[in-house]
C-alpha cells in the first residue's frame, strides 16, 4: 500500500514538471556549460601551467574539477528541491495539507518526495556528464560511473533539507542555509581545489561535510582512482545523512501538519 | 433509533499545550443528514472538523468515523471521506481538469474511471468551459467549487466543509449553496461548520452551537430558535451616543431586551404590540424593524457575545 501511495506522490510531481521541464532542461545544459568553460578552460590554462598538476594527481584542471563539479550541482540541486518546493507544500500553496486528506501517509508523501528529488538528480547528472564528455574532461564511461556517487551526493542534502524546511518557519531559515552553508561548502570542500590547500584547522570541517565525501566519491569514479577512503566509508557517510535527514524529514513534517 | 451514526463523539478533547481548543464534546452524526458547527472564530469548530478528517490526533475521549478509530485507521477512513478546507489549498500551477485527476489518483482510482468523473464534476462545479484553464486564473468561487468538486472525486460517504463560503460575494454563496443543496438531495452526508448563521439554517437539518471549545445547544435551527428565543426581534436604533441614556425606558417592554453597542434588541412574540409599546412610552428611535429570530439570536442568548465580532 505504501509503495503504491508513494508512487502517486511522484506521479503528481512528475505531472507538474511537464509544464516547466523544457525551461528547466536548458539551464541544467547551461550550467556546467559555463562552469567549465569559465572555471575548467579559462582558469584551467593558469593552473596547468603552473605547478598545479602536482597537487591534482596528474590530472589537467578541466578534467580535475568536472567531476567535483558535477557533486556540487547536485548538491544544490538536492538542497533546492527540499527548499522551496516543501515550503510551498506547506504554506504557500498548501497542497501538501490536501494530500495528507487522502489517504496518503506522511511517510508516503516524504518518500515521494524524496523519490522525485532523486529522479531530478538522476536528469541532472546525466545532462552533466554528457557535458563533461562534450568538453572532454572524462571519458563516456567516467561519466556513467559519476551518476550513482552523484545522485548519493544530492540526496545527502536534500532528505535534511526536506526536514529542515517542514521545521523551519519561514523562507529566511532557506535563504541562510544557502549563504552559510551551501555557498561555503561549494567553495570550499574539494570541488575546485584538493581541501589538501587548506589550512590544517580547516580540514577536519571538510572532513565533516557530506559534499567533500560526494566530491571525493564522484572524482575517484569518474576518473578511476582511489578515492581517499574507501569507496565503503564514503557511500557509508552520505547514507546516514540521507537516513537521519529522511526520518527527521517524517518526524518535522508528521509534527507541522497532523497537529 | 438504531441507524448506526457515521460519526460518533464522547467527551472529545483537543489541547494544544495549555489551550483546550475542543474541551469533551459529545455529538452524534447520522447518514444523509446535514451537520453544523456553528460559533465564531476560535470556538474549536475547525478543531473538531480536523479530528473527525484522521489528521489530527485526539487528546482525550472517544471518537469514531464509520466506526473506525482516526488514529490507527486514519487512512481507511479518509478514503471515504471529502474535505473541503477552510483555505482552497488546490494545486496552483496545473490546469483545473488536471487538479481532479491528480486527487483521484491519490485515492487510488484508475485514469479510465477518472475521466467521466471528472467531467461529471466539472459540470456540476460549473466550471467545464474553465477545464484547461490553470487554477491561477480562476475567481475565488470557482476556486471553491473546484475544491468541492475535487472532494467529491472519490464518491466520499461523508463531506467535511470548513467555513464553505467564507470570503465570497452573495451570488457566490447562493451558487454554492445550490450545488450543497443537491447533494444533500442525493444523500451525501454534510458537515459544515460556519460562522454565518444563515448558511447554517439554509443548509443544516441539525446543529450544535460552539463557543469556547464546548457545545452549548444543540438541535435543528427551528428547534433552537423555539428553545432559546423569541418569535419575532424589534431592533431598535438611535444617532450615535443618544442610545446610552435611553436604555432604562425599555424596561420590561419585551420578553428579554438585549443591549448591543450600535442597536437594542427587544425579543416579543407579537411584534406590532410592542412596537405599538414603544410608541406609548415616546421613546423616539432613528429607525426600528421587527424581524423573525434567527441563529444569531440563540448565540446571542446562550453566549452573550454576536457570532461576528
Amino acid at each position: 500500500m505504501a509503495a503504491t501511495q508513494t508512487l502517486r506522490v511522484v506521479e503528481t510531481q512528475a505531472r507538474a514538471y511537464r509544464r516547466l521541464w523544457r525551461g528547466n532542461v536548458v539551464t541544467t545544459f547551461l550550467n556546467p556549460i559555463l562552469y567549465l568553460a569559465a572555471m575548467g578552460v579559462g582558469l584551467g590554462v593558469l593552473v596547468d601551467e603552473g605547478s598545479g598538476r602536482s597537487s591534482l594527481e596528474g590530472f589537467d584542471y578541466l578534467t580535475f574539477l568536472a567531476p567535483g563539479l558535477l557533486a556540487a550541482s547536485a548538491m544544490q540541486t538536492g538542497t533546492g528541491d527540499a527548499a522551496w518546493p516543501v515550503m510551498a507544500g506547506i504554506k504557500w500553496q498548501r497542497h501538501y495539507e490536501a494530500i495528507l486528506a487522502t489517504p496518503v501517509a506522511v511517510r508516503d508523501l516524504v518518500a515521494g518526495h524524496l523519490l522525485w528529488v532523486a529522479v531530478r538528480l538522476l536528469m541532472l547528472t546525466t545532462i552533466f556528464g554528457l557535458v563533461m564528455v562534450l568538453f572532454g574532461a572524462v571519458g563516456v564511461s567516467g561519466a556513467v560511473r559519476a551518476l550513482i556517487p552523484g545522485i548519493a551526493t544530492g540526496m545527502a542534502f536534500a532528505a535534511p533539507m526536506t526536514a529542515f524546511s517542514s521545521w523551519t518557519e519561514d523562507h529566511t531559515g532557506l535563504t541562510n542555509v544557502f549563504r552559510f552553508g551551501i555557498l561555503p561548502m561549494f567553495l570550499f570542500s574539494g570541488t575546485f581545489f584538493p581541501i589538501t590547500q587548506l589550512p590544517g584547522w580547516m580540514q577536519p570541517i571538510a572532513y565533516a561535510t557530506p559534499l567533500w565525501h560526494g566530491v571525493e566519491l564522484t572524482r575517484a569514479w569518474a576518473l578511476g582512482i582511489d578515492p581517499t577512503f574507501s569507496a565503503v566509508v564514503h557511500f557509508g557517510y552520505l547514507a546516514v545523512w540521507i537516513a537521519v535527514g529522511w526520518l527527521l524529514a517524517i518526524h518535522f513534517l508528521g509534527k507541522r501538519m497532523i497537529t | 433509533m438504531d441507524v448506526k451514526p457515521l460519526v460518533a463523539a464522547r467527551g472529545l478533547t483537543k489541547r494544544f499545550d495549555e489551550f483546550t481548543a475542543v474541551d469533551a464534546v459529545d455529538f452524534d452524526i447520522l447518514p444523509g443528514e446535514a451537520f453544523g458547527f456553528l460559533g465564531p472564530n476560535g470556538a474549536g469548530k475547525t478543531s473538531t472538523m480536523r479530528m473527525v478528517g484522521a489528521v489530527s490526533p485526539i487528546t482525550a475521549g472517544d471518537l469514531t468515523v464509520f466506526g473506525l478509530d482516526p488514529v490507527s485507521q486514519g487512512a481507511e477512513i479518509r478514503a471515504r471521506l471529502g474535505v473541503v478546507p477552510q483555505q482552497d489549498n488546490l494545486d496552483e500551477e496545473i490546469p483545473v481538469d488536471e487538479n481532479l485527476l491528480i486527487y483521484g489518483r491519490y485515492f487510488g482510482m484508475s485514469r479510465a474511471e477518472l475521466w467521466p468523473r471528472i467531467e461529471e464534476l466539472l459540470s456540476f462545479a460549473e466550471l467545464s468551459e474553465r477545464a484547461h484553464d490553470k487554477v491561477a486564473a480562476l475567481s475565488g468561487g470557482m476556486k471553491r467549487r473546484l475544491t468541492i468538486a475535487r472532494a467529491l472525486i472519490n464518491s466520499p460517504d461523508l463531506l467535511l466543509l470548513d467555513e464553505p463560503t467564507t470570503g465570497l460575494d452573495p451570488q457566490a454563496r447562493h451558487l454554492l449553496w445550490d450545488r450543497l443543496y443537491r447533494l444533500k438531495q442525493e444523500g451525501v452526508t454534510l458537515i459544515i461548520t460556519t460562522h454565518f448563521m444563515d448558511e447554517a439554517e439554509q443548509l443544516c437539518d441539525r446543529l450544535v452551537v460552539m463557543d469556547n471549545g464546548k457545545i452549548v445547544a444543540e438541535g435543528s435551527p427551528r428547534s433552537l430558535i423555539e428553545d432559546y428565543s423569541t418569535k419575532e426581534v424589534i431592533e431598535v436604533r438611535f444617532p450615535v451616543g443618544i442610545q446610552e441614556s435611553l436604555v432604562d425606558r425599555f424596561d420590561g417592554l419585551a420578553k428579554r431586551v438585549e443591549v448591543l453597542p450600535d442597536r437594542i434588541l427587544l425579543y416579543t412574540d407579537d411584534g406590532d404590540a410592542t412596537m405599538h409599546e414603544v410608541h406609548v412610552r415616546e421613546i423616539e428611535p432613528e429607525s426600528m424593524l421587527d424581524r423573525r429570530s434567527t441563529l444569531e439570536d440563540v448565540f446571542l442568548r446562550l453566549t452573550g457575545r454576536t457570532l461576528i465580532d
